[in-house]
């Protein structure tokens, strides 16, 4: 089976202007979002504490509510539904500092005339290491782009590396902008989709650029879109069926995962997609706003093949003993 | 029928399936023997703690002890000093008698990392900040030690207590199935087992509903509840005659009342501290306290040597066995504090099991039919990659005894997306090269070599945030870095190499085939 048209070289050129004007500033306005809104960030990193019960029947969420109510540690607490109407997940701010009492119990005994049920998970988490959650994570999302970066700079060019940050900064920041828009709360699992997201998404990038160092060397065209048109046409193919292979699983990660990973599955939904149209309208057009000359890469290319050749030169006299 | 062409990648790949297939074994029938990938505590259910310790405790802790060892020293040699005081990390006493300074002066001296400094004949003691440092390492590796101890002989299944960081320790506990005994095992993790026998201020008994605790300060003493209720107090003298650090044992025993009692003996040491101590205070009374409590406080009769004691104070037949379990395996120098708690149920856990195996199969047998679809041959042969790599991952996990995670199972339904990823890649090249005219044996060399940079590239970025996530993450999230990179490491492996080798294998049919179609599920326009 064969679902593209392989002889044809689109004129991605032309449009990407439009796009990266376009998604740029969405990129842009998630992140003013993420400044004057935020994330939600779940109790993984505020602090807190959630507790999740599984009735035998439907929950009473009235009862719960009312009966919770009553109880001081549990003011302000939300309690709602978690993904069947027999589950019930209560969350609150406050958390206990002794090891030796515990809020399953309390909910065990407070809710005790309200029907069947068993406490599946009780999750506390204390403001400081939610605090310290929250540096790690940041850490590891600002390490794993610069890696990535330092990467692409020695095995590529340097405006390479900066047009795929760029991409890799766009991709994060639309994300996480509907993350926002969305009301999907931050966890741990979240923050590990967004990091997976940025080792994914730079993967189609990476095959899309190796494809135009290939041409950078054999072609004779000296202009830099038909350069990068002719590579990304030739690697639309594999650019979209890797994605559809990895969307696929990730579809069903999202139906069929459960509640507890949506979080994780929504984000890898929505990030792949973005990175796969960023790799293509974003990271490659980008080369030519960052102002890279297939001239110079030439020159560059030349300049190293002059020097090899001299020294096998200066060698080879060496060997001779004519020097 | 054309033979087959062996060559080293399918020999490497065929070595790959058989290690594979036998490694895993271990884990599919999760057998008691071999290496196997155990499940996280979010998928088998249990119960996973962060602690702090708060290490200045142990500071103040020692300090205490100093001055006991100072006061039964001063005792002991008839040396008089007056004014003895602690004040959280400072202590401060005045010798009466000039010509007992130069005693009291070698005795410091035998105390470590002691910062003693004089004013005429007021001494003010501190403990070195290097020394404090020592204390508080002490401290956290104490109370692992500790922990992991009380655990252990509480019989629960492999339980994981580790340090992370400077002040907090992991304590990870599987396999926990009711309320009931994940109460006990909290209670018995932050039970600072903390056994002193401290003298009652006989002078001042008759104020103990009166005094505050600043004036009993004022007098050297300290004021504890009673073990039945807050509302019984009691004064003692704020410096120990002796502490848990010098019990040796601890039984469970029943009184003439069949009341459950602990029974604990002291070493050497103890023993000669508390015989000398009951031998000068005949008709005073004793407090055994523990914890902050004081359990009893008997008149003494007599001198009491060979150093055992008893603590009764209505234990329950369970908590008298814990409090004996923690005496043994020692106090907390530090008390703990709990940071982060995460207990799962065992039925969620198994919930979380089932959704996320519906996911991993549905996930393979959808990218492995488009792949088939897409493909033909071609797509069996990267499922055939797929599959042994699935193998390899499990193999591989269980072999470093990695544990499965709710997170690791996306991870590894996510690898199965990355891992054809590879093969999607070499097989458009391999069409390209085909579309151009080159003959298939040709092509599949070209492809493969043409492809390999891009596949690198890529794969060693995606490796690059793996490690950083393990590096920087936490728990689960530690157990999705290790499956996605160690998938996408071994996916180099299947995807690339193995694959090769198959179409090596079959190179003598394919070169006599012209059929594109089937081999690369090419349009046969072409």
């Amino acid at each position: 089976m064969e679902f593209f048209a392989q002889h044809k070289t689109y004129d991605f050129m032309k449009v990407s202007r439009f796009f990266i004007a376009t998604t740029l500033s969405l990129a842009l306005l998630s992140i003013i979002l993420f400044f004057a809104k935020g994330f939600e960030y779940g109790i993984d990193f505020s602090g807190g504490t959630i507790v999740q019960l599984k009735y035998e029947q439907k929950a009473p969420i009235d009862k719960i509510r009312e009966d919770l109510s009553k109880d001081k540690m549990f003011s302000g607490a939300l309690i709602s539904e978690f993904g069947s109407p027999e589950e019930i997940q209560i969350r609150f701010a406050s958390t206990s500092g002794g090891v030796s009492e515990d809020v399953g119990d309390k909910v065990r005994s407070i809710l005790s005339d309200s029907g069947k049920f068993d406490v599946r998970k009780v999750d506390i988490v204390g403001p400081v290491v939610g605090s310290e959650l929250r540096q790690k994570g940041i850490m590891a999302a600002v390490l794993s782009m610069l890696g990535i970066m330092v990467y692409v700079a020695v095995r590529f060019e340097w405006s390479f590396a900066v047009a795929s940050i760029i991409t890799l900064v766009h991709d994060v920041a639309i994300t996480s902008g509907a993350l926002i828009l969305f009301h999907v709360e931050m966890s741990l699992d979240v923050l590990a989709a967004i990091l997976t997201l940025i080792g994914y998404s730079i993967n189609d990038t990476i095959i899309i650029y190796d494809r135009i160092r290939e041409e950078l060397k054999s072609t004779k065209d000296m202009e830099l879109m038909h350069v990068i048109n002719t590579s990304v046409s030739k690697t639309l193919s594999r650019t979209i069926l890797t994605v559809l292979t990895v969307f696929f699983v990730v579809l069903t990660l999202y139906v069929f995962g459960g509640e507890i990973i949506h979080g994780f599955s929504f984000t890898m939904l929505l990030g792949v997609i973005i990175g796969c149209y960023s790799s293509i309208f974003i990271s490659a057009p980008f080369l030519k706003v960052l102002g890279f000359s297939v001239e110079g890469y030439k020159a560059k290319l030349a300049l190293k093949e002059k020097n090899k050749i001299e020294k096998e030169k200066m060698r080879s006299q060496y060997e001779k003993g004519t020097v | 029928m054309t033979r087959g062409k062996f060559n080293y990648r399918l020999v490497i790949f065929l070595i790959a399936i058989i290690f594979g297939v036998v490694m895993s074994i271990p884990t599919f029938l999760q057998s008691e023997k071999g290496a196997k990938v155990s499940l996280g505590l979010d998928l088998q259910g249990g119960l996973h703690m962060l602690l702090g310790v708060q290490t200045e405790e142990a500071i103040k802790s020692k300090m205490k002890s100093i001055a006991s060892s100072i006061k039964f020293f001063a005792q002991s040699g008839d040396i008089i000093i007056d004014d003895f005081r602690i004040d959280e990390e400072l202590l401060s006493f005045t010798l009466l008698d000039k010509d007992e300074e130069k005693k009291i002066d070698e005795m410091l001296k035998t105390v470590s990392g002691l910062q003693v400094s004089k004013e005429a004949l007021h001494y003010t003691l501190s403990l070195s900040d290097q020394e404090k440092q020592v204390i508080r390492e002490y401290a956290l590796s104490q109370a692992v030690e500790t922990i992991r101890n009380r655990l252990d002989q509480f019989g629960l299944s492999e339980p994981n207590v580790a340090k992370q960081g400077n002040d907090k320790i992991l304590v990870e506990l599987p396999g926990i199935k009711t309320a009931d005994d994940e109460q006990r095992a909290r209670e018995l993790i932050a039970k600072a087992a903390h056994l002193q026998l401290m003298a009652v201020d006989e002078k001042r008994k008759d104020r103990t509903t009166t005094m505050s605790p600043t004036e009993a300060a004022q007098y050297g003493d300290v004021i504890l509840p009673d073990a039945r209720g807050d509302n019984i107090r009691h004064i003692l003298k704020e410096i120990p005659i002796l502490d848990g650090s010098m019990l040796t044992d601890a039984k469970v025993s029943f009184s003439e009342m069949h009341q459950p009692v602990i029974n604990f003996t002291l070493n050497s040491e103890g023993a000669k501290i508390f015989g000398d101590f009951t031998a000068s205070n005949i008709g005073n009374r004793l407090a055994i306290v523990l914890d902050n409590k004081v359990y009893s406080d008997p008149v003494i009769r007599e001198r009491i040597g060979g150093g055992s004691g008893q603590i009764s104070g209505g234990f329950s037949v369970k908590e008298a066995h814990d409090v004996a379990i923690a005496l043994r395996s020692g106090a907390l120098l530090a008390p703990v504090t709990l940071l982060e708690k995460r207990s799962i149920g065992p039925s969620l856990g198994a919930d979380s099991i089932k959704a996320s195996l519906i996911a991993l199969i549905t996930g393979f047998v959808l990218v492995s039919v488009f792949m088939l679809v897409y493909y033909r041959l071609a797509g069996v042969v990267a499922n055939i990659a797929l599959i042994v790599n699935l193998f390899l991952l499990i193999a591989i996990m269980a072999l470093f005894g990695a544990t499965l995670t709710l997170p690791g199972m996306a991870g590894i339904v996510l690898t199965i997306g990355m891992a054809v990823d590879a093969n999607v890649i070499i097989n458009e090249r391999i069409r390209e090269l085909l579309r151009q005219g080159m003959p298939m044996a040709q092509a599949i060399e070209h492809g493969y070599e043409n492809a390999m940079s891009a596949i690198l590239d890529s794969n060693i970025t995606s490796i690059i945030t793996s490690v950083l996530l393990y590096v920087y993450g936490t728990g689960p999230i530690k157990g999705f870095a290790i499956s996605t990179a160690i998938g996408i490491s071994v996916s180099m492996l299947t995807a690339i190499l193995g694959t090769h080798g198959i179409y090596q294998f079959f190179m003598p049919r394919i070169e006599k085939s012209k059929n594109l179609s089937l081999w690369f599920g090419m349009k046969r326009s072409h």
